[in-house]
């Protein structure tokens, strides 16, 4: 007799998503699966539209991390068009992203993941939110929220808008930095620098202590992992190489040039499968298959795939953290870590960007027309890769949109990490007669959002139209093999 | 010039023979909504945004086209005209793709600026998504017909202005558009000056200048009026 546990809708993500635990007749898990019930459409109705609009649209898709979309869309027009951008407007798109990354990754952090470290797995579920944060941790709170502040902001004095600027167009970015801008950056820089070492302080000592287990039971797991690289290696985030790795830091194919990848090497290189369970895809290094060829994105990949990142306290944590995990690092668990360290690296990479002299050029947009008819932009979203992909017709109208996002490529880890968790946190009972409903073991709090957190690992981004932390309702169910309710939790 | 009386909001109004009501409204300081009507061009009536009352006549008077007459009294803002304004803009945001937050005229658009005027928070009337396409064949502009309102101020600013008269409008009821060169892809129209009125004094994002990403289309209609009367002046020099 197989049996079900359902967590719907899963809490502190962005965006809705339910999991659901399989039991085997004896108690013990045989799968877990993050589901995906949202359906959004972008790459049909974007198709007719005209190509220079594409920024725009796509970055409406979340407002959680809008950039990438937009930064993924100009780099595709770019190579429309068949232009190199002015070198002031590649200076500033990664500026933007690197607000982008410092803003989401603070949002993951301090808003969504860090009430789990330090109030408790068992805590109070009502307090188990950025409130209950503030009221234990208001230093620690109050510095997380101005960081993700600085990010905004940054983007807000870029851009025009904190939200959904279309600011980076096909050809390069729409308005130039204002030197009143760049100083205003500069003066905020050394506060962000010190919350984030005091939270990556705090992070470590948990490591070291409360969190020890976690690091090998959320997600500890071999895998490919994939992300951009710049000169020699470098940490990076907008252009550069394509390099995809195994766990032993081996790589799996030769790199691929990230500004002017071609549709044929995109083709070559990923493949999507589907699943009837689920809205997000699951893309794989297509040369291995689905299971093999599954990779991870994000900030602990973006960490493995560099031989360093080329900032001084960040390539001190990052030794720090290969001390800790190995060269290359496979716990899930520490994506957490490589978040706080991709922050402090931003930090420094903003600080250089800002002493460049041709920082504030007002030139900063080429303007041609349709060169190409099929082009792929790729981008370092704070959550992973991001691919576009789009073809188009002799005036620039879309005929074709693919669009390969970071969650999804971690959609298959994932389904990997919350099984490894429901393993080890529910244990398998006698294997004989547990038929009966009151036989079943409760399902705690603390599992409940154990197997959430380790979704939350991968601060996935479920494109979600709104958000509110700690007040959506979690339903569990344990179903029967005839569909019978057996137990059943509410939290609301 | 003889001179005629009338009254607007209960205001007296004291205007010149053969000007109409919305220009009597306007030189009296009253404001009265208005999408297809622009100073420069003739008046068509076709948005029927500037419907007023006018005591005595069961029916409502477009004031773009109402001459004004002595005695005349006219009522611009009541409850009966605020709902059917309002009926009016929903209606043109029904019938098209008017998707604000990715228009190249976000920000700078007559419709959205209308739409605020007149308080429409919400549309009661169901979308009707209709699929349409957009032509970019010309060089340097494009026509999204998805954002069109037909308010024919392209067609008649080609025609009365620059003399080319490229555009038309074709088809009846839902099929109804604007179409270049007797429905040529506009970029093969030969009588196509490139001279880019059409697109300063398109009111919505119909019209925009090719590469334009959102909120990028930053048009001023009114410069047509200017640019009517330095070209009389010059005329009428010796």
């Amino acid at each position: 007799m197989t049996r079900t546990i359902l967590i719907d809708p899963v809490t502190r993500i962005e965006g809705h998503a339910k999991i659901s635990i399989h039991l085997d007749a004896g108690g013990a898990v045989t799968g877990a699966h993050f589901h995906v019930g949202e359906f959004r459409g972008f790459e049909a109705f974007c198709v007719g539209r005209p190509f220079s609009e594409m920024a725009a649209i796509t970055a409406r898709i979340c407002g959680i991390c809008p950039v990438s979309h937009l930064l993924a869309a100009a780099k595709t027009g770019d190579q429309l068009l068949v232009v190199t951008i002015p070198p002031a407007a590649e200076r500033l798109r990664r500026l933007m992203n690197l607000a982008q990354i410092i803003q989401s990754h603070a949002l993951s952090f301090f808003h969504l993941s860090s009430p789990d470290f330090l109030l408790g797995w068992d805590s109070d579920p009502a307090q188990h939110n950025v409130f209950g944060l503030i009221a234990a941790n208001p230093e620690l709170a109050r510095g997380g929220i101005r960081l993700r502040q600085f990010g905004q902001a940054v983007i807000e004095r870029l851009g025009g808008r904190k939200i959904h600027p279309a600011w980076a167009v096909p050809g390069g970015v729409r308005s130039p930095l204002q030197p009143d801008d760049r100083d205003w950056i500069r003066s905020r820089l050394s506060e962000a620098v010190a919350t984030t070492r005091g939270a990556l302080d705090l992070f470590k000592r948990l490591l070291d202590g409360p969190l020890a287990a976690e690091a090998s039971v959320f997600g500890d797991f071999p895998s490919l992992f994939m992300g951009l690289v710049g000169p020699d290696g470098l940490w990076e985030h907008y252009g550069g190489r394509l390099r995809l790795i195994d766990s032993t830091g081996a790589l799996v194919t030769a790199e691929l040039p990230a500004d002017g990848l071609s549709a044929e090497q995109l083709g070559g290189l990923l493949a999507e499968a589907v699943d009837p369970s689920t809205y997000l895809k699951f893309p794989y290094y297509k040369p291995l298959g689905p299971e093999a060829g599954s990779y991870r994105v994000g900030p602990l990949a973006r960490l493995n795939v560099c031989e360093r990142i080329g900032h001084e306290q960040a390539d001190r944590e990052l030794l720090e953290l290969r001390q800790r995990g190995g060269r290359v690092v496979t716990s899930s668990f520490l994506y957490h870590q490589a978040r706080l360290i991709e922050i402090l690296a931003a930090l420094e990479a903003i600080e250089a960007l800002l002493d460049d002299p041709a920082l504030c050029d007002p030139h900063v947009r080429a303007h041609a027309g349709v060169n190409a008819r099929e082009a792929v932009g790729v981008s370092e979203a704070p959550r992973g890769t991001l691919f576009h992909h789009y073809r188009v017709d002799s005036d620039g109208l879309i005929e074709a949109v693919n669009l390969i996002i970071a969650t999804g490529q971690n959609n298959r880890a994932m389904n990997r990490t919350i099984t490894q968790i429901a393993r080890h946190f529910i244990q398998a009972g006698p294997a004989e007669g547990r038929g009966a409903a009151a036989d079943l073991p409760e399902i705690s709090e603390g599992l409940l959002n154990r197997v959430e957190a380790g979704i939350r690992c991968f601060d996935p981004c479920l494109s979600c139209s709104t958000h509110a932390a700690g007040q959506m309702p979690l339903h569990v169910q344990l179903i029967g093999p005839e569909g019978e309710l057996l137990r059943e939790r509410w939290r609301d | 010039m003889s001179v005629r009386t009338l009254r607007i909001d209960g205001r007296d109004v004291a205007s010149a023979d053969g000007a109409t009501v919305l220009e009597a409204a306007r030189v009296a300081g009253v404001a009265i909504p208005t999408l297809c009507h622009l100073e420069g061009l003739s008046p068509v009536a076709a948005c029927r945004l500037c419907l007023v009352e006018i005591e005595g006549s069961p029916k409502l008077q477009p004031a773009c086209i109402t001459p004004v007459s002595e005695g005349l009294v006219v009522h611009t803002a009541t409850p009966r005209l605020r709902e059917i304004r309002r009926t009016v803009i929903e209606l043109l945001f029904t019938e098209g793709n008017h998707v604000c937050s990715v228009c190249v005229a976000n920000g700078h658009c007559e419709l959205q600026d209308r739409a605020v005027e007149v308080g429409m928070d919400h549309a009661r009337l169901p979308y009707r998504f209709p699929d349409r396409p957009v032509d970019l064949s010309h060089p340097r502009f494009g026509l999204d017909h998805n954002r069109c309102i037909l308010c024919s101020r392209c067609v008649r600013v080609c025609d009365e202005v620059e003399g080319a008269h490229v555009w038309d409008v074709a088809w009846r009821g839902e099929h109804c558009r604007i179409i270049a060169g007797l429905d040529q892809p506009w970029g093969s129209v030969d009588a196509c000056t490139d001279c880019g009125k059409c697109v300063m004094v398109c009111p919505t994002g119909a019209l925009f200048h090719k590469g334009d990403s959102e909120g990028e289309k930053h048009e001023d209609p009114s410069r047509l009026a200017a640019l009517q009367r330095a070209r009389h002046a010059r005329q009428e020099a010796p």
